[in-house]
C-alpha cells in the first residue's frame, strides 16, 4: 500500500500536518459550558455514576456524533455537552476518550478537532475509498466526483487557485456553473455552500481586489480524508503519465502520506 | 470473547451505515470486496460470522446489524438497527413533530389494513387532524415523498407500504405498541404486513405474498396450511429476483441498485 511508504522528507509541510492531525480532546481552555473540573470533582463523579450508566453515556455520545456526521455537520463540543453529556459533565474527558476509541476501533473513523478555539470536531474516515466498490461508501452522491475534480485542480495548481480557473476548467468538462446541472443542480451553490460548509473546500476573498475575487483551497476535511497520492494517481491516469513526473506534487503527496502514518 | 474488528469489518460497517440497507446479494459482494481490499481471509459462506464479529463490537453502542425479509421480493436484506430507541424517535433528528405524527398515523393505517397498505387518500385525511400541527395537502405529499426517499415507506400507485428497512428497524417497537394486531407469517414466521389472510375467520393466518407464491408453487388446488380451508386469494407469481443462486456466485456480481435511491447523506437538516 502506498500509504505505508516511508519517505524521510520532513519538511515544514509535514510538521504542519502533525500538529493538525492531533485529536485535541485533552486541552480545555474553559468555555462557558464546560469549565475544567477539579480532580476531586472527577473522582466524585466517577463514584456517583455506575459503570453501566457511564457506558450508556458513551453510547449516546457515539450515536449523537454519528447522526451529525451523516449530514456532514461539524460538531460543536458545547452541543455534545448540552444535549448529551449533561449532568455527567465532570466525566467529559473520560467519556470523550472512550467515544473516540470506539470510533477508531469499531467504525474506522477518527474524531478530529478542526477549530481549537471554538472546539469544533468532524469525523474523518480512516479508510481510503478504493475503486471497484460493489456498493458505494457514499451512495447517492454523484457530487463526490465533482469534489474530487475540484480538489485535483487545486492540488495541481499548487494549493491555491482563483475561482475563475475552477469555473473554466469545469466548463471544459461540460459542467457549466451558469447553468442548472442534471445531477448537481445549482453547481456553484453546491461548491461554495455545501463543500465549504462540509469543510472540504475553503473559499476566501483575495485581499485588495476590485471587483471582488475569490480563491479556493483544500478544506480541513479534505486534508484529512483525501489522499494526495490518490489525486496524483488520478491525474496521472488522465494524462497517461507516472505520478512521479510532477515532481513537486509527488514530493508533497509522499511527505503527507509519511506524516499520516 | 469478542474478536477485534479488522479494517475489512469497519469498511463493511461504514458502507452499510451510509446505505441504510443492503440486499443480501450486495452484502455478499461487499463482504468479498472488504476482505480483498484489506487482505483479510475471505470465505464466501461465512458472511454471518463476519457480521457477528461486528455485532459483538456494536453491542455496547446499542446497535445491531439485523437481517430481514423484503415483503416485496422475498429476498433477505441487512440493516443497521438502533436498539436504544427502536421507535419512531429514531427518525426524530430528521423530521418535525407533526411529520412524525403523520408517520405514526400511517403505521396505524397499515397495521389496521388487511393487506398492509395505506392509501394516500386515507393518509391525507389523517393529516387534516394531526394534534401537533395540521398539514395541508401539498405539504403532506411532500413529507410522504421524503419518507419514501429516506426508505421508510414504499409507494406504488398511491398505496403506501412499510419498507423493508422500516420493518427491520422498527419490528420490536411495533410489536410492543400494536401487540396482537401484529401477525406473523405462517411460512417464514416474520412479521407480516403485505400479505394474504385466510378467509376462515376462526383461522385467519397470514402469509407474505412471496411466501404464498413459494408455498403454493405448482399446486392447482391451494389449501390453507393451517386449517386446510380452500385458499381463496389469487396466487402471486414467484418474482424473477428470487433465482439468485447463480448470480451470487459470479465473481463480478454487480448487485442491482437499491430499489429506492439512498438519501441518507442528502437528508436535509431541519435544525441548524
Ligand atoms: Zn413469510
Ligand atoms: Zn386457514
Amino acid at each position: 500500500m502506498s500509504q505505508r511508504k516511508r519517505v524521510a522528507a520532513v519538511g515544514s509541510q509535514t510538521k504542519h500536518f502533525r500538529r493538525s492531525q492531533q485529536v485535541v480532546l485533552d486541552e480545555d481552555d474553559g468555555d462557558m459550558s464546560l469549565t475544567q473540573p477539579t480532580s476531586s470533582q472527577v473522582q466524585k463523579a466517577r463514584e456517583n455514576f455506575t459503570p453501566v450508566q457511564v457506558d450508556r453515556k458513551v453510547a449516546e455520545v457515539v450515536q449523537f456524533i454519528l447522526i451529525k456526521d451523516q449530514k456532514k455537520i461539524p460538531i460543536r463540543r458545547a452541543d455534545i455537552a448540552k444535549h448529551v453529556i449533561k449532568e455527567y459533565k465532570a466525566l467529559y474527558q473520560d467519556i470523550m476518550k472512550r467515544a473516540d476509541r470506539t470510533f477508531e476501533q469499531v467504525f474506522g473513523l477518527k474524531l478530529v478537532e478542526i477549530d481549537s478555539k471554538n472546539h469544533i470536531y468532524i469525523l474523518v474516515n480512516k479508510l481510503q475509498p478504493v475503486p471497484g466498490e460493489p456498493i458505494s461508501m457514499c451512495p447517492g452522491n454523484p457530487k463526490t466526483g465533482l469534489l474530487f475534480v475540484i480538489l485535483s485542480i487545486i492540488f495541481m495548481k499548487g494549493g491555491t487557485v482563483k475561482e475563475n480557473v475552477v469555473w473554466n476548467t469545469l466548463k471544459k468538462l461540460r459542467v457549466d456553473v451558469g447553468e442548472k446541472h442534471e445531477d448537481f443542480g445549482d453547481v456553484k451553490k453546491v461548491i461554495i455552500d455545501e463543500f465549504v460548509r462540509q469543510k472540504y473546500l475553503e473559499y476566501v476573498r483575495i485581499p485588495h481586489t476590485d471587483p471582488l475575487e475569490f480563491e479556493f483551497r483544500w478544506g480541513q476535511r479534505a486534508e484529512k480524508e483525501v489522499s494526495k497520492m490518490k489525486v496524483l494517481e488520478f491525474i496521472g491516469e488522465l494524462h497517461n503519465q507516472e505520478p512521479q513526473s510532477w515532481t513537486q506534487q509527488y514530493r508533497e503527496a509522499t511527505s503527507v502520506e509519511t506524516s499520516q502514518r | 470473547m469478542s474478536r477485534p474488528m479488522g479494517d475489512s469489518h469497519k469498511r463493511f460497517l461504514q458502507t452499510l451505515m451510509s446505505n441504510g440497507i443492503v440486499s443480501s446479494l450486495q452484502a455478499k459482494a461487499l463482504h468479498r470486496h472488504c476482505c480483498e481490499t484489506h487482505g483479510a481471509h475471505y470465505s464466501p459462506d461465512r458472511l454471518d460470522e463476519f457480521i457477528d464479529v461486528i455485532n459483538a463490537q456494536l453491542q455496547p453502542m446499542f446497535m445491531h446489524i439485523r437481517k430481514g425479509m423484503s415483503e416485496e421480493d422475498g429476498l433477505q436484506y441487512y440493516a443497521l438497527v438502533n436498539m436504544a430507541e427502536t421507535d419512531v424517535t429514531r427518525m426524530s433528528s430528521d423530521y418535525a413533530d407533526n411529520e412524525l405524527e403523520l408517520f405514526r398515523k400511517t403505521m396505524d393505517l397499515i397495521v389496521d389494513s388487511e393487506n398492509g397498505t395505506a392509501s394516500s387518500t386515507d393518509i391525507l385525511n389523517c393529516a387534516d387532524s394531526l394534534k401537533s400541527k395540521k398539514m395541508k395537502k401539498k405539504e403532506t405529499e411532500h413529507v410522504l415523498n421524503k419518507f419514501v426517499q429516506d426508505k421508510w415507506l414504499n409507494e406504488k400507485q398511491g398505496e403506501y407500504t412499510l419498507s423493508t428497512r422500516c420493518i427491520i428497524e422498527m419490528e420490536q417497537y411495533m410489536r410492543m405498541i400494536y401487540q396482537d394486531l401484529i401477525k406473523m407469517c405462517f411460512v417464514c414466521h416474520n412479521v407480516a404486513f403485505q400479505s394474504q389472510i385466510c378467509e376462515n375467520t376462526t383461522c385467519g393466518i397470514k402469509m407474505h405474498l412471496p411466501c404464498v407464491a413459494r408455498y403454493f408453487k405448482g399446486r392447482s388446488d391451494p389449501h390453507c396450511p393451517s386449517c386446510n380451508d380452500f385458499w381463496t386469494h389469487e396466487i402471486p407469481e414467484i418474482q424473477q429476483a428470487q433465482s439468485q443462486g447463480s448470480q451470487s456466485q459470479s465473481s463480478s456480481a454487480v448487485p442491482a441498485p437499491n430499489p429506492t435511491p439512498s438519501t441518507s447523506s442528502t437528508r436535509r437538516s431541519r435544525r441548524s
